[in-house]
Formats: structure tokens, sequence, C-alpha cells
């Protein structure tokens, strides 16, 4: 009798004491309480969704939107369909995202190098500068840039004219382009093409250097392929150099290129606030190279500038690369904000259809699917980039 | 790069000091002159203007029409909206309630902001404090006035969302961080899907989820203020943050401290909360404090979902016909509200990240 109890008692023991059967144990209670709360939170929704007559699905993107967007990038019409809003509202955040992330990056470069300058005052500058655009929240330094716009740029009638053809007014910023004529995208094309085999180019001519010791400059190859080639195919399309003109037509520009207010105060809010971060984290990287190097490359006589170009830059580049990838990420998160100045990006597109059909739950979901796809690749590209420049010992 | 100091500096008359400094500081290369030149005149260019806008132009009594007849900045304006800036739509007979919460809240921050008073006795008087202001800005006992939570806005609606967010998101922040390193194979997977998910998307998706999707998937009679909501979302959000700064610095441990405590026969968590978490969390004090400071910030999205925090006062007060047009003087002067609490913040964590790294060294 007492012996069986014992032996009861052991195999419970045993049971618990066993490292691996506790833990499954303790983690099969948590995904179960997971499962239960979601099964919960299912139910509830189902039952509201049908009380309020809402469908849920997705068939609402196929129904006409019915509204306009003040700035598309492809033919958009009030009468097209949700779907075409949103993809509108997508290429309007991948525009901000690209551009602003080109330019605070290259503005923090900038001043993380001007703030180690031995320059007292542009190094006290730059530290001025990041000190304020960091401790500001993003949303208030939006609207204060928007407020510019609106309440200190002058009306259309009166739009400042800084340069011949060109108009800043409360409506924005209009710049003449080359009116429209066939060779230009001819130009355009080659342009692009001309940028994608100078990188080829320079993979090339780096194997042909590690190969041989012979340097051959990049730069003839950058030259006749981005800038020669184009400019010979302009000059045998005719050389056309009309000019589409900003005029003033009824109560704004007409022709030109114009960029609006919300989207100039958006791109300079994020570059200003992001190239602040960047900048910090370019210092960092740069003072993380050890002294000697700096001293080294001075004793093979490098000028300072070829010594950040040369040595400098490219070890930091290491340490730098991951902070600024997720400040990269950062800046197209914070473009969402654009909501706070009317700027029709996807998550103000997505936030209208939302009011508009009341598909809630299928509009949230649908901001942080295509925020998560922006997020997800650019960690993808990162690691590609982290695994090509990890640092090899020698003898590896 | 750093300048060393001149043992003789102390000997020279203070012209000549001053000569040979910016000598060797601003005019040291034709480079540096330029640049110093350039400097000195656009900010001699821009600052003038600025002065001139904000000290001999500015309007400091009059009405909105003396303002815009001026073409200097409308301080009327501040003078006639700050305390609704500051503090929204709180009843202005009780306005020494927050004023007082304010200057109590701050001042213990203060106090505490010294790691030698660090102690569970500090943390007892935090509750303490915490409920005494809790009192002073709801009331409804001992006497005190009963006030409408929506009436609470402006600067201490965002301090309690910072501060909130805070103190909830840590410890859910270092749970998420032992369960994403721990080797529990599906809690582990739980928390990096948490992290990932909840770090991959912008606020303002949680926050449209607090405000509009909540309704929907909370049971029928279940109806949260608005508030409560955004604070929930600002916590699901930070403590994603949080997770991974801990999880830094849980890696930033030597593989011999875990070893030593198995040694000594600790439990899992005997073992986190005598030997590593104490480590981790106090290596990892500054980024910590760097997160609090985006925290800190982002409370403005709730101006989003319109809850009336400091910025969202300074919009409504705005949007009076009467006060059209004054956008930069308000901004200007809540950018310097946010400044000031994030840059102590950010110095304290530079003075802090010193005293740590220097008690290590020696």
């Amino acid at each position: 009798m007492s012996s069986f109890n014992e032996n009861k008692s052991t195999v419970i023991e045993t049971f618990w004491n066993r490292p691996k059967w506790r833990n499954l144990t303790f983690q099969l209670i948590v995904v179960a309480l997971i499962l239960a709360f979601a099964y919960l939170l299912i139910s509830v929704t189902k039952g509201n969704l049908e009380k309020q007559n809402i469908a849920s699905g997705f068939a609402f993107l196929d129904s006409e939107a019915g509204f306009e967007i003040s700035e598309t990038f492809i033919e958009y019409w009030a009468d097209d369909t949700y779907r075409k809003a949103l993809w509108v509202g997508l290429l309007n955040t991948v525009k901000v995202a690209i551009l602003g992330n080109i330019l605070a990056i290259l503005l923090g470069l900038f001043v993380g190098i001007a703030r180690l300058s031995p320059n007292w005052l542009v190094s006290k500058i730059s530290t001025v500068y990041i000190e304020v655009f960091r401790n500001i929240p993003l949303l208030l330094q939006l609207l204060f840039w928007y407020s510019i716009f609106t309440e200190v740029l002058p009306p259309v009638k009166e739009a400042y004219r800084p340069f011949a053809n060109v108009y800043v007014s409360q409506r924005g910023f209009f710049l003449p382009v080359f009116a429209e004529h066939p060779i230009w995208i001819w130009v355009k094309g080659l342009f692009g093409l001309g940028l994608v085999l100078t990188v080829v180019a320079s993979f090339f001519l780096k194997k042909y250097r590690e190969q041989t010791g012979r340097i051959i400059a990049l730069w003839p190859f950058f030259l006749v392929l981005t800038f020669v080639i184009p400019l010979v195919s302009w000059l045998i399309g005719g050389a056309p150099l009309e000019l589409d003109l900003p005029k003033l037509g009824g109560f704004n520009f007409n022709g030109g290129i114009s960029f609006s207010p919300e989207y100039i105060a958006l791109l300079l809010g994020l570059i200003l606030y992001t190239g602040a971060f960047n900048a910090e984290i370019v210092r960092a990287a740069i003072i993380s190279v050890s002294k000697g190097q700096w001293e080294a490359g001075r004793a093979l006589g490098l000028s300072n500038i070829q010594n950040l170009r040369l040595v400098i830059i490219p070890q930091s580049l290491r340490v730098m690369i991951p902070p600024m990838t997720s400040q990269s990420l950062n800046l197209v998160k914070n473009s969402s904000l654009a909501v706070g100045i009317g700027y029709p990006d996807f998550v103000s597109v997505a936030n209208t259809t939302m009011n508009q059909t009341g598909q809630a739950i299928e509009g949230v979901i649908l901001i942080m699917l295509c925020y998560l796809c922006f997020s997800l690749s650019i960690s993808f590209l990162m690691n590609l980039y982290n695994r090509m420049h990890r640092l090899r010992e020698r003898g590896s | 790069m750093r300048v060393t100091k001149n043992p003789d500096k102390r000997k020279l008359p203070t012209v000549v000091a001053v000569v040979k400094w910016s000598k060797e500081n601003l005019f040291s290369s034709t480079l540096n002159t330029i640049a110093s030149l350039t400097i000195i005149f656009l900010i001699l260019k821009g600052l003038g203007p600025l002065f001139k806008w904000l000290f001999v132009d500015s309007v400091w009594e009059g009405t909105a029409t003396t303002c815009r007849s001026s073409s200097g900045a409308c301080l009327v304006f501040l003078k006639e909206k700050f305390v609704f800036i500051l503090f929204g739509f709180y009843p202005r007979e009780l306005l020494w309630r927050p004023i007082v919460s304010l200057i109590l809240f701050i001042g213990m921050l203060w106090w505490s902001k010294e790691p030698r008073r660090w102690s569970k006795r500090l943390l007892w008087r935090w509750v303490k404090l915490l409920a005494l202001i809790a009192l002073l800005l709801k009331g409804g006992l001992l006497g005190f006035e009963s006030v409408d939570t929506q009436k609470i806005g402006g600067l201490p609606l965002t301090l309690i969302l910072a501060f909130f967010g805070m103190i909830f998101s840590y410890p859910l922040g270092i749970i998420l961080a032992l369960a994403r390193s721990g080797n529990l194979f599906i809690l582990r997977n739980l928390a990096i899907c948490y992290i990932e998910l909840v770090r991959g998307v912008p606020m303002i998706s949680l926050l449209f989820m607090a405000s509009v999707l909540f309704p929907l998937f909370a049971p029928e009679g279940l109806v949260l203020p608005k508030l409560l909501r955004a604070q929930v979302a600002i916590i699901i959000f930070m403590s994603a943050y949080m997770a991974e700064v801990v999880r830094a610095g849980l890696s930033s441990i030597p593989k011999g401290q875990y070893e030593a405590a198995d040694a000594l026969g600790f439990s899992y968590w005997q073992k986190m909360r005598l030997v590593i978490l104490p480590q981790a969390l106090k290596a990892v004090i500054p980024p910590t404090v760097n997160t609090a400071i985006g925290m800190f910030k982002d409370t403005s999205l709730v101006v989003i979902i319109a809850l009336s925090d400091l910025l969202m006062t300074t919009k409504t007060s705005l949007k009076e016909p009467k006060w059209l047009g004054f956008s930069t003087e308000a901004y200007l002067f809540v950018a310097c509200i946010y400044f000031i609490f994030c840059f102590s913040m950010s110095c304290y964590s530079r003075r802090l990240e010193k005293e740590f790294s220097s008690r290590r060294k020696g």
C-alpha cells in the first residue's frame, strides 16, 4: 500500500522534474491560452460584424472609390476602384520613401562628417542641428513645415519667383520641364541603362585590379555611359529644347512640373528628422575606426579627404549599415504620418477607404501587410549586404 | 581629432588667446576659413530676421487684429492660449490641481535621477506619488471635486501616456526578450513573431486598431475610454522595441555568468533575477532611455485619433477663427516644450553612460 503511494508520487515528481516535459507542458498551456483568446476574439468579432451588417472580405476592393486623390503618379479618376486608389497611395508612399531615404542618407553622411570637423563652428552647428531635430516629434515638425506653406508663403497670384519660370506659393513649387517629345523617353532609358552598366563595369574593374594590380579609373566609363551616350541620342533625336512652362491660369499654375506643399513638407520633415539620426550613426561609425588607421593613412601621405574616402569610410561602413538600415525602415514607417498633413500616401487612402466602406479590419490588415512587406524586403537586402561585406579575417 | 589643451593658455592675455583659439579652430586652412566665413554669414543673415521677428517686431499686448497688422511674432496668442495648450479643457477653477501634479511629478523625476537613490523605498515613494497625482487629476475622493477623464489634456496627458507606456512596456519587454533568447521553442517563436510584427508596422496602424477596430473586437457592453485604448496601443508598440533593447543587454553578458549561476544550482528564474538581469539591464540603460525618448515623442501621434494631448490642444487652439494663421508661434512654443523634455532625457542618458562605463573600468 505504502509502496504504491510512493511509486505514484515519484512518477509525478520525475515528470515535473524533467525540464523537457515541464517546458513542454508550460508551453502548451501558453499556446492553449492564446488559442482560446483568439477563438473568443474571432467569435465576438463575427457576432459584432453580423449585428452591424458589415460583410467581411476584400470584395469591396473592386467597387467604385468615388473620391479624388490630389496627387497621383498614375492616371486615376474618382470612378476608379478602391484597388486602384490604394495602388495610387502605395506609389505615393514609395515616391516619398525612395527620395527621402536617398537625401536623408546624404544629409546624414555630410552632417556626421561635419560634426567631427576640426573647425569649431562647423562641428557646433552640426551638433545643434542634430540635437534640435532629433528631440522634437516628427509629427510636430511636419505640421510646422506644412504651416509655413499655408501661412507664410504667398497665395498663387503673388507667388515668389526666385528664378525665371520657377514659382513658389501656397500651392507648392512649380518648375519648368522639357516639353514632351519621343526622344526624351529614349534619353531617360539610356541614362538608366548607363547607371546599371556603370555598376557592372565597376565590378569588372575591381576584378581586373585584384588580378593584375593595375588601376583603371571608373569615371570615364561613368561619363560615357550615363552622359555622352544619352546626349548623343538626344542630338540624333533633333535636340528638342522646348520647355513646358508653368503658367498662371485660373486658380493655379498649369504646365511644368509641380510639387504639392504636402509632398514638400513631408519630404523635408522626413529628411531633416532621419538625417539627424543618420548623422549620429555616421559619427559613431567613424569614431569606431581605430585611431591607428587615421595615423596610418596620414603616414602614407593621404590628405584628410583621401583618408576619409579610402581608409575610414570603407571600414566604418560595416558599423554604419545595420543601424542605417533600421533608420531607412523608420523613414518608410514614419512616412505614414502623411495622414496628419493630408498627403495621399497609402495610410491616408486606406483611412479614407475604411471610413467610406466601414471595412476597418481589412483596411488595417492592408496597412500592416504593406509595411511588413517593406520591412521584410529591406531587411532581406540588408542581410544580403552584410553577408557580402562581413569582416574577412586573414586566411579565411 | 581632439584638440589638446594648451598648457600655456592661462598665461596669455584674453585677446591674444581668442585670436590664437580662432586661428586654431576656425581659420586653420583655406577650406576652413571659407567654411567658417560662410557659416558666420549665414548665421547673421538667418538670425537677424528671426531676432527681429521674435523680439523687435513682436506683439506683446493687444488683440488678434494688432497682431495681423504687425510683421512680428504674435505673442499675444501665446499669452492667451498658454493655459489651454498646457492643460486642455481642464476646469479653469481647478487648475491648481494639474499644476501641483506636474510640479510633484517633475520634482520626483529630478529627485530619482541619481543612481545612488535607486532602491525599493524609492519605488514605494513613486507608487504613493502616483496615487496622489491620480487623486489630484481625477478627484472624486476626500472632498476633491471629480473631473471628467476626457477633460484631462495637454501636457499632463502627454506625460501620462509616456510614463505609463514606459512602466508597462519595460517589464513586458523583459519577458519578451527572455522568451526570445530562451530555449523554449514555441515561446521563442511566438516572441519573434510578436516583436518582428510590431516593429514592422507603423504606430499609426496600432492606433487605428485601438480607435477603430477595438469596438468591433470587444464584446458588447465593454466600452473602454479612448485614452486607455491608445495607452494600450502605445504599450504594445513600445514593448517590442524594449524587448530588442533588453535582448541586446542579455547577449552582452558573458557566457561564464550563465554557467556560474548554473553551477550554484540556481533555477532559471533565480539565475535571471539574481545574476543575469541586473547586469543586462544596467548595461543597456542608455538605449533604454533613448527608447523612452522615442516613446515620449511618439505619444504625439495620438493626435491622429483625436486625443487631446499637448500637440492636439495646440492644433485645437489654432482652429479658432480669431487666431487662424499663427501656427508658427504655436508650433515653435510646443516644440520648445518637447525639446526641453527630450533633450534633458538624452543628456541624462549620456551622463549615465559615462558614469557606468567609468565605474566598469575601475
